[in-house]
């Protein structure tokens, strides 16, 4: 069904991350391989403020538990600005970063294949990268559609288990 | 990785359930929903007038999926109607909490109960002592791994529902998948 609605051409398993450095507040930036080591979910998502309660990023919000589980870190994406993102994780509650592609803008969603130049925003494309920082699993949702957390918990599974197994 | 069965329902419907409609109705509608969110209050009523247009034709079962980060009554609401369900009285409480959305704290919680001809205290006991609370997290986790993905979610036959639920849209889903 997911084939029939969209077709993505976000970076696949076995990719090597591309590695960024981004704001999160004004005054302080998160790259990629501070969390060299751990599982890291990176969510790109449209935009700040969609008018529905339990977004993508709320509902992640209340997943912080299930996610910490896997010692994975959760990182959202979106090409809205630092103060956007700061007033944004304040009015929701946010306890994870949500990192500021804006300048130039949309350029690490650009990388990932997850950018949408029709609309100026990021696909709502979700990664999970291992602890060596490949790309391990990755999922490109029609843009209307909020993908859940699923997929991330499924990849997050199967990431431990290869580990158990040395 | 297969992804083809990401939004599929991981918890088939069963005996811990809350159902409304024949166990054996050709289709079955599961809502994943939080009773003070706005948008499942809105839902209410239309889940209403669908189960009125299917008739027996459809089985209706309601799983809690509270959202605590955004609704600080979520939680309780959710235990409460557990609460009135382990006493025989699950959809009168489910209808009275959305129907009384904005009155959703512990007080009023007991009050509801109290309505119900639910003795209050000891009620009010399992509420604090979050007798349910297992339950819910339950309904709430077997949701996020169907793909949940806001409040409300539906499924239909197993399926996240993603079109508009309003009446008609879902009322077409329903008739469709009840062929």
């Amino acid at each position: 069904m997911a084939a029939m609605m969209h077709t993505s051409h976000v970076l696949g398993a076995g990719t090597p991350a591309p590695e960024f450095a981004l704001h999160t507040t004004p005054d302080q930036v998160v790259s990629l391989s501070e969390f060299r080591g751990r599982p890291v979910i990176l969510a790109f998502y449209p935009a700040d403020w969609s008018p529905v309660c339990g977004d993508q990023m709320a509902l992640y919000n209340e997943l912080l538990d299930e996610f910490a589980r896997f010692d994975a870190e959760l990182l959202g994406i979106s090409v809205d600005g630092a103060w956007c993102h700061v007033a944004f994780a304040h009015e929701r509650k946010l306890r994870f970063p949500l990192l500021a592609d804006f300048e130039p803008k949309g350029g690490v969603a650009r990388l990932y294949g997850a950018y949408r130049e029709q609309d100026g925003t990021s696909e709502r494309a979700l990664f999970v990268i291992d602890p060596g920082g490949v790309i391990r699993w990755s999922y490109c949702s029609p843009v209307g559609v909020n993908p859940g957390a699923d997929g991330i918990l499924r990849a997050l599974e199967s990431l431990k288990a290869e580990s158990a197994r040395g | 990785m297969a992804d083809d069965d990401l939004g599929r329902l991981s918890l088939p419907v069963g005996e811990r359930d809350h159902a409304q409609g024949p166990a054996d109705a050709p289709v079955t509608l599961v809502e994943y929903g939080d009773y003070e969110c706005p948008h499942c209050g809105r839902a209410h009523p239309i889940v209403k007038e669908v189960q009125r247009r299917l008739g027996s034709t459809l089985r209706f079962v309601f799983r809690n999926f509270p959202l605590n980060e955004s609704h600080p009554h979520a939680q309780h609401a959710a235990e409460a109607a557990e609460g009135a369900g382990a006493r025989g009285r699950f959809w009168e409480m489910h209808d009275t909490l959305f129907e009384h959305q904005r009155a959703l704290d512990d007080q009023h919680l007991v009050g509801y109960a109290k309505a119900l001809g639910l003795d209050p205290v000891a009620f009010e006991h399992d509420l604090r002592a979050h007798a349910h609370k297992a339950r819910v997290r339950q309904d709430f986790v077997s949701g996020i791994r169907s793909g949940v993905n806001g409040t409300p979610t539906f499924f239909i036959n197993g399926v996240r529902f993603d079109d508009s639920w309003d009446p008609d849209t879902l009322t077409e889903a329903l008739t469709a998948a009840a062929r």
